[in-house]
């Protein structure tokens, strides 16, 4: 492997990284305010269909975005009116979410698969720093919904810890209970948290649909939905490890590609399963520490709270 | 927060009059949604309807094609309803069923026009050992380094899925297929017999087989095991109330094992059921999804045998209507997984009124003015 080479391997990591990175962002929100939505996937399937709907009807790229981004905060508001008003199980929700989501997504978009799209997110270099080695046209050539992620990481970072919204959000996470009797509103609150998770979910199918695959297929996103939910508990819900984790499951998935190209012989099958078993991987190693994980995850994960 | 004119109020005790009506109002709900969907695509509701819940069943052949779609459905969900009255969440029932599927087409294959009639229940019990390995490895992996059952077992689907392409794309490709991802076609001794080889002229033509058999003795087994069995009441306990467990000194791991195992030895059966019955070879896209319907019919049967087997039957109808539908006019298949997940969907929310009652908000006494 030459140092040149690094430089594509590089930019796919990179590139496989963004809708990690958007997905689980979201979902962090979310779960810090004690919500577990599993239907990830089923969100992100109803973003990148729409966002692909939209342009193929002619629609810029900036409305296939705001499409894309409703089209998750639908999909997450259904989950959150059934958990936080009607009180359901999370865990079941977010399935059904998950299987309603690739259902709806296949019906809508039946009459689109196999058309590229029309248009899509074109790499945006900045100047000088593109052109650095190794790096440069990794981090400073990615497209606006890539810039996008890294920006919105630091601001979820500020917001979690800089805030005072931040710190409501997170009080609310760790005791419900607490927090109303404090006068915080839990149920609007943990609304408003589902919502940014749909929202940023709807944003990383968006991604997969005009900026990286440029088409639609049923089941687009193949599983990276449900990888990001395993992102979060990898980064210990904090967003800049998150960052991190993505990079690290993009070069797994980068690493694959990588190998195909330069011709090692290997079954393409085996390296599409890396992603996966690298996942199950990291869960089981970062699972196995059962005292820190609970230190760090939010003490009122997954619990459903009646606070009316 | 929206006040609206209504309020939750926990219920003493959950209804157990709301545990049975909560699913038939989630269908009708459903069917209901159905009709405004059929509606909007300009096509007549009831028309439209009758194609997709009716017509499937106004033939021998429709009855005998929703057994043959009920049964491993049946027959996983009444595997997974184990695991859930345990809390084990085993969503990967559809990669356990794959690699059950696997085991048992390596024996067909290798045993190809060489087997005898032990070739078949040789079959059936290596897709349960492939379905139950397959559902270890979240065990393992949950016992000893406390990793979520559900990514995990998620994961592992789509590895079986991979596993089972690079087969049939590889070392198990029929050489005479043209390319085809699918292996050779099984011998007699590989394949349920059906019931119209039995004779009866009414059955010609009907491809149901007597696979249906093992799930119709898996029913009462598995109610007898749940209702009846020590280790099936420390599972319930295990799922209702996990300190009390402990307490009790039953076995958390030793719970999780056997949820997991039952359920993927359930579901590898069902693929035996598949690529030994209606398909006769193993092929890179086999199953319309049993695996994670049969996580609906689980839920829509309460997790119990016989709702299990009701729910099963009209998932299958939901199949069927949706091949119905695709034929008759031109309706993509992919509205029977829209109906699916909205099933699923709505039933969660009937839900509320097991447990809540849902009460008209009443005007506050002029007393109790602004304490919140």
């Amino acid at each position: 492997m030459t140092l040149d080479s690094l430089t594509p391997l590089f930019a796919s990591a990179v590139a496989a990284a963004i809708p990690l990175l958007l997905a689980a962002l979201g979902e962090l929100i979310t779960e810090r305010s004690g919500v577990l939505n599993l239907g990830v996937e089923g969100m992100m399937l109803m973003g990148g269909v729409t966002a692909f709907i939209v342009v193929a009807h002619g629609g810029g790229l900036t409305l296939a975005t705001i499409a894309a981004c409703c089209a998750g905060m639908i999909a997450a508001l259904m989950f959150a009116f059934v958990t936080l008003t009607l009180q359901a199980s999370q865990v079941a929700a977010g399935l059904a979410l998950a299987i309603l989501g690739s259902g709806v997504s296949a019906f809508l978009g039946r009459g689109y698969v196999g058309n590229p799209a029309k248009v899509s997110f074109s790499e945006l270099p900045i100047p000088l720093l593109s052109k650095l080695p190794i790096v440069g046209p990794a981090l400073f050539s990615m497209n606006a919904l890539g810039y996008l992620a890294v920006i919105l990481t630091v601001a979820t970072t500020w917001f979690l810890y800089r805030t005072k919204s931040g710190l409501i959000l997170r009080s609310v996470g760790e005791s419900p209970v607490v927090a109303q009797s404090l006068g915080l509103q839990v149920i609007r609150l943990r609304y408003l948290a589902t919502l940014f998770g749909g929202l940023m979910a709807g944003l990383a199918g968006c991604y997969y649909a005009v900026a990286q695959f440029k088409m639609w297929q049923e089941g687009l996103t193949s599983g990276n939905g449900w990888i990001a939910l395993a992102l979060v508990v990898f980064a210990s819900w904090r967003p800049v490890r998150l960052m991190l984790g993505a990079l690290l499951f993009g070069g797994v998935t980068a690493f694959g590609l990588y190998l195909q190209a330069v011709g090692v012989q290997v079954s393409a099958f085996a390296l599409a399963s890396l992603p996966y078993i690298a996942t199950v991987v990291v869960l089981a190693v970062i699972s196995r520490d059962q005292r820190a994980l609970r230190r760090n995850a939010p003490a009122s994960l997954g619990q459903s709270f009646f606070g009316m | 927060m929206i006040r609206t004119p209504w309020r939750l109020v926990p219920r003493t005790l959950p209804s157990p009059r709301m545990r049975f009506l909560a699913p038939v109002i989630a269908v009708a709900l459903t069917v209901i949604f159905g009709c405004i969907v059929f509606a909007s695509l300009g096509l007549s509701p009831l028309a439209a309807m009758r194609v997709f819940m009716i017509e499937p069943l106004s033939s021998v052949n429709g009855v005998s094609e929703l057994l043959l779609k009920a049964s491993p459905m049946c027959l996983i969900a009444l595997g997974l309803a184990v695991g859930y009255r345990a809390n084990v969440w085993n969503i990967g029932a559809e990669g356990q069923m794959y690699v059950g599927g696997i085991f048992a087409s390596g024996l067909a294959i290798y045993f190809h026009e060489r087997g005898g009639a032990w070739l078949l229940p040789a079959m059936v019990i290596a897709g349960a050992i492939g379905g139950a390995v397959w559902a270890s490895i979240p065990a393992v992996l949950k016992t000893r380094c406390h990793a979520n059952e559900i990514l995990v077992s998620l994961m592992l689907t789509y590895v079986a899925d991979l596993l089972v392409k690079y087969l049939v794309y590889g070392p198990w490709q029929d050489p005479a297929a043209n390319n085809f991802p699918l292996t050779v076609s099984f011998s007699d001794n590989a394949l349920f017999p059906l019931f119209a080889s039995f004779g009866g002229d009414w059955l010609e033509g009907t491809r149901v087989n007597v696979s249906l058999i093992i799930t119709l003795v898996a029913l009462p087994v598995a109610w007898l095991f749940m209702q009846r069995t020590f280790a099936g009441y420390q599972l319930t306990v295990a799922g209702l109330a996990p300190s009390a467990a402990r307490y009790a000194g039953f076995s958390s791991p030793a719970a999780i094992w056997m949820a997991l195992l039952i359920g993927g030895a359930a579901a590898g059966i069902a693929g035996v059921m598949e690529v030994a019955g209606p398909l006769g070879q193993l092929n890179d896209r086999w199953t319309p999804g049993y695996g994670f319907t049969a996580i609906i019919v689980a839920t829509l049967g309460r997790l119990h045998p016989f709702g299990i087997a009701l729910a099963s039957l009209l998932m299958a109808l939901v199949y069927l209507g949706g091949e119905a539908v695709q034929i008759s006019l031109q309706l993509p298949k992919a509205i029977s997984l829209v109906f699916q997940g909205l099933l699923l969907m709505l039933l969660l929310g009937c839900d509320v009124m097991v447990n809540y009652r849902i009460e008209r908000r009443r005007p506050a006494p002029a007393a109790a003015v602004e304490i919140k």
